[in-house]
């Protein structure tokens, strides 16, 4: 064990691979976070296509979905980074690339997930909300996403946790991410064993801290 | 789009051979890796809930510190980590014999031992404390009551969620190709650099894989239904 290397590289190792300011367009944070919330987004329409009345959009949501869900991610990839250079004419930078796979992918997941909190709204609460006289729309947007939401918050943090960890995977397109920037360091300094343990412990880390705070939502949510 | 197909790359010349090579290895090292990390699951989620502490706190720690990373990052642990500390005889029998699969198999079974294992656990956790205390009572020992009623009831109650996070293992599998693993992402990507049909070769990737998920998932729906036990709904079945 040689912790050297760890000190050493630690400011690139954390600046450039964690955060994502530096010399690279990178950083693990950088790509999960907008893609969190733009796959949410679309994800919040996907979830609300699973459940309309009309059949064809159910239909092509539910196809989406399986399709996605069906498919690795790695494979999911590769076919962003071929597609749409083709569509565009023109390639891309690897972070927008990765972040068009990340939100579609992670749409699909999530999808289900807030299709799961709106079917969990009483359904008490819909005539409820019928009675007072507000239109379908208006009743999903006041009444029915804001319970949705507060019941799936548990669902969306663990979801935000694969999330963070599938990033590591845009390393393989050359983003420079925690995974790709220890990479790097590993080699020019050839110490895998120690660059690697750390690069574990810190997405461990993360992880850790927010599955906790995911059970701790639960428990909030079982006692209210 | 300017983009000519020409679906016959597919099965002209060796592509063939190479994406049923790939598929092979695919389903090999997701079974070994499976069986690795039932058995790891297994061990590790019954320990979780024994009345002896230390060996909870072990559990709980490979649970915790493997799930919690990333594949990929197990990946490059295994593959690049570990052999430089293995003692020079098991090192060169390693390097003869496909260093990147052990590796691969390694990192794939750890880490989705752990998963398994929070999957085992919440099955046997929903298991009512009562069928442990008659078990106790009729005279087992233990360990008698985990291997014969507990462990049997929980498995059954676990079918979809571990459907589940078996579906994730073989998808998980292509994260292999990034220590050199020959398995059917990799392949895809071969087929691509030689051909430069990459739409192609995606879609041929991709179907597999799909037919591979869509009829295992069909499949166990019919077990499921088969040996679900009257009364008891199975807990925790999200992903």
């Amino acid at each position: 064990m040689d912790l050297q290397v760890i000190t050493n590289n630690f400011a690139f190792l954390m600046q450039q691979g964690f955060f994502g300011i530096g010399n690279f367009v990178g950083g693990t944070l950088r790509l999960a976070v907008p893609a969190m919330v733009l796959g949410f987004l679309l994800g919040i329409l996907i979830g609300l296509a699973r459940l309309s009345r009309l059949r064809w959009l159910r239909w092509s949501a539910t196809v989406y979905v399986e399709f996605f869900r069906g498919v690795p991610l790695v494979m999911v990839i590769f076919w962003f980074w071929f597609i749409i250079p083709n569509l565009l004419g023109k390639s891309l930078p690897e972070y927008s690339v990765a972040l068009t796979a990340f939100v579609i992918f992670e749409a699909a997941y999530l999808g289900e997930i807030i299709r799961a909190g709106i079917q969990s709204v009483p359904k008490g609460q819909v005539e409820a909300a019928t009675a007072t006289g507000l239109a379908r729309a208006q009743m999903m947007r006041w009444v029915i996403l804001p319970q949705a939401l507060r019941n799936m918050l548990p669902a969306l943090v663990t979801q935000f946790i694969v999330l963070l960890k599938d990033t590591s995977l845009a390393s393989i397109i050359g983003y420079v991410d925690l995974t790709k920037a220890a990479q790097i360091v590993n080699n020019r300094e050839i110490r895998p064993f120690e660059l690697y343990l750390f690069i574990a412990v810190i997405y461990w880390l993360c992880s850790y801290a927010m599955s906790s705070y995911a059970r701790h939502l639960e428990k909030n949510l079982a006692r209210s | 789009m300017n983009y000519q197909f020409n679906w016959s790359v597919l099965w002209s010349g060796q592509t063939g051979g190479w994406l049923l090579q790939g598929l092979l290895t695919t389903l090999q090292i997701s079974l070994l890796g499976w069986l690795l990390a039932v058995a790891l699951g297994i061990v590790s989620g019954a320990l979780r809930t024994v009345p002896f502490p230390p060996l909870r706190w072990l559990a709980t720690f490979y649970v915790e510190f493997f799930r919690n990373v990333p594949l990929l990052v197990w990946m490059f642990f295994w593959y690049f980590g570990v052999p430089p500390l293995l003692p020079e005889a098991v090192r060169n029998w390693l390097f003869d014999h496909g260093v990147e699969f052990w590796a691969g198999l390694c990192a794939l079974g750890v880490y989705h031992g752990a998963r398994f294992s929070e999957v085992i656990r919440s099955g046997i956790q929903s298991i009512p404390k009562t069928q442990f205390e008659a078990a106790i009572s009729t005279g087992l020992t233990v360990a008698q009551s985990y291997r014969l009623i507990i462990i049997p009831i929980a498995l059954r109650l676990i079918v979809p969620p571990a459907t589940n996070e078996s579906l994730n293992l073989l998808k998980n599998s292509s994260v292999a190709l990034t220590i050199g693993v020959a398995e059917l992402t990799f392949q895809t990507r071969q087929i691509e650099t030689y051909t430069a049909k990459a739409f192609e070769a995606l879609a041929a990737g991709t179907i597999v894989y799909l037919i591979l998920c869509l009829s295992i998932a069909a499949l166990m729906a019919r077990v499921e239904k088969r040996f679900a036990i009257p009364g008891m709904i199975a807990q925790g079945t999200g992903d």
